[in-house]
């Protein structure tokens, strides 16, 4: 095969790949709406929507289509370009990230990855990279409104978002100090076997029981990283009417709305990645099962997280602004620090 | 790859003017954003992705982050120029091209335009990077963060209420 035919055929199979797993985001989003509304909904015993479509599940598409077509309403007194830019961007950010995610086991369809866009050395960086630019997106949208609500929302998401990534980031250093790698399908791949004693050949080698400290500051810090319940301060409805999207409507409402479940979505999937073996799991059967059972697997396991993040949101009440600052700083931050301690005293006896 | 050097290097040099020339103070901000996000594509092209994402999360994902909060806190719409002194508006401009002149003639005489580029001693992955941050250069890199310990330490007592 020549230079010019190889590098086409990698473009076009780049391009299919890409919009496949455009395709796939953007319907779990959608459905992960739906099944917010109904997990919720049942929760408060309530049957949330049920009449469009069985089991209210045309549902996402009305609301896209409400979204599309309602009227566009932007303020007087808006910075423009700012304004505009802030929810392409959020949206953006929200997606790129999910470009370093493997879904699946290695495997190569004509020279290329078939379960992952790209798999770079440095990914999980990237993952962080991009996350720590998703906080320009909420705090532009605050300050260009030139409303006193969103700006307050805006500045207290940046405050909040600041402050939970570097607990974010601390939490998961154990994990690159056990794996020492920093791409994830390597990192995949070092839970890959089970554990010899104590485990009776059945418990498997999840990052999750040698970094349980790092787990729960991984997960506290992500959900505030993504702005949810209980940390659900730059909205908080009954205190700044809608937070750093106040002022936004029709689809440009929408996208920060996607956005914030795309985040849920990629943070979802670094925490089966770090700490759940991926898409590690039983595998039997035929060719064609064996290469689709890994997928399921993932799948399963994100399923779970984003059901979790759910189930909080209908269980706990927002914290107050104090306590959130005071929690992140004085607890998880120290915690998270004192786990890197200690998983490096451990390596240094264990060897 | 020559053609995205190309780009990002154009796109730095833009952005960087406009974080000069502009009026309102958080497109300067975003501007300057841009120039880091240009140059840590720069950095990915050099074959050092480690240090690109660094430069990305640090700079533009955390240091950043804090001017534009401020700026947003003052909520500073549009600059006012003031009286500038006599004596910069006329040296400032000669003096610039001085010192770029000077800067050129030392990359050009650095590395002519023949020459193949220098071959870098130094794989771009963190482990190299760990290896001489941590053991080639602990001194100087453990002082340079007592010293920004430092002025943070200063910083706070300076913005302390008097009791």
């Amino acid at each position: 095969m020549d230079t010019a035919s190889s590098l086409g055929f990698f473009v076009m199979v780049t391009i299919i790949k890409v919009v496949v797993v455009m395709l796939v985001l953007l319907t779990v989003i959608a459905y992960l709406t739906w099944l917010e509304r109904k997990v919720v909904a049942h929760i408060q015993s309530r049957w949330g929507p049920y009449l469009t479509g069985p089991h209210g599940l045309l549902q996402p598409v009305a609301d896209g289509l409400k979204f599309l077509f309602k009227e566009d309403i932007v303020p007087l007194e808006v910075d423009r370009l700012i304004y505009w830019l802030a929810p392409f961007l959020a949206f953006t950010l929200a997606c790129l990230s999910i470009a370093v995610i493997p879904f699946g086991a290695h495997y190569q369809f004509h020279g290329h990855e078939l379960f992952q866009l790209t798999d770079l050395n440095v990914g999980l960086l990237f993952v962080f990279a991009v996350t720590s630019l998703g906080v320009y997106s909420i705090a532009l949208a605050g300050w260009s409104s030139n409303s006193k609500y969103p700006l307050l929302g805006g500045l207290r998401s940046s405050a909040q978002m600041i402050s939970y990534e570097i607990s974010l980031s601390l939490a998961v250093i154990g994990v690159l100090m056990i794996s020492g790698t920093l791409s994830l399908r390597g990192i995949v791949e070092q839970q890959a076997w089970l554990w010899e004693s104590g485990g009776l050949g059945i418990l498997p080698h999840w990052n999750l029981f040698l970094q349980p400290v790092g787990f729960i500051c991984y997960f506290t810090a992500a959900v505030a990283e993504t702005n949810r319940v209980p940390f659900d301060l730059p909205e908080g409805e009954t205190e700044l009417v809608g937070g750093f999207h106040t002022e936004y409507s029709s689809f440009k409402f929408a996208l920060f709305f996607l956005s914030e479940y795309a985040n849920m979505i990629t943070v979802s999937c670094l925490a089966t990645l770090l700490f759940f073996g991926g898409w590690l799991g039983p595998v039997f059967g035929p060719g064609w099962l064996r290469l689709l059972l890994p997928v399921l697997w993932f799948f399963l396991k994100v399923f779970c997280f984003l059901f979790f993040y759910i189930w909080m949101r209908g269980t706990l009440p927002r914290f107050r602004y104090d306590q959130l600052m005071a929690f992140g700083w004085k607890f998880l931050l120290p915690l998270a620090l004192l786990n890197i301690l200690v998983t490096g005293l451990i390596m240094t006896w264990v060897g | 790859m020559a053609i995205l050097f190309y780009i990002a290097a154009a796109l730095a040099i833009v952005a960087g003017l406009s974080v000069i020339l502009h009026r309102t103070p958080v497109y300067s901000a975003l501007s300057l954003i841009v120039v880091l996000g240009a140059l840590a594509v720069i950095y990915l092209l050099l074959g050092a992705p480690f240090i690109a994402m660094i430069q990305v999360i640090v700079y533009a994902g955390a240091i950043m982050v804090l001017f534009v909060m401020v700026i947003m806190l003052l909520n500073a719409h549009r600059e006012q120029p003031i009286d500038r002194s006599r004596f910069a508006h006329y040296l400032g401009g000669p003096v610039l091209i001085a010192l770029l002149v000077e800067i050129l003639f030392a990359v050009w005489r650095q590395f002519p335009v023949s020459s193949t580029p220098p071959a870098v001693g130094l794989e771009g992955d963190p482990a190299s990077i760990g290896h001489l941050l941590f053991r080639t250069y602990v001194l100087p890199f453990e002082v340079t963060s007592i010293l920004i310990l430092v002025a943070m330490l200063g910083a706070v007592i300076l913005a302390k209420k008097q009791p």
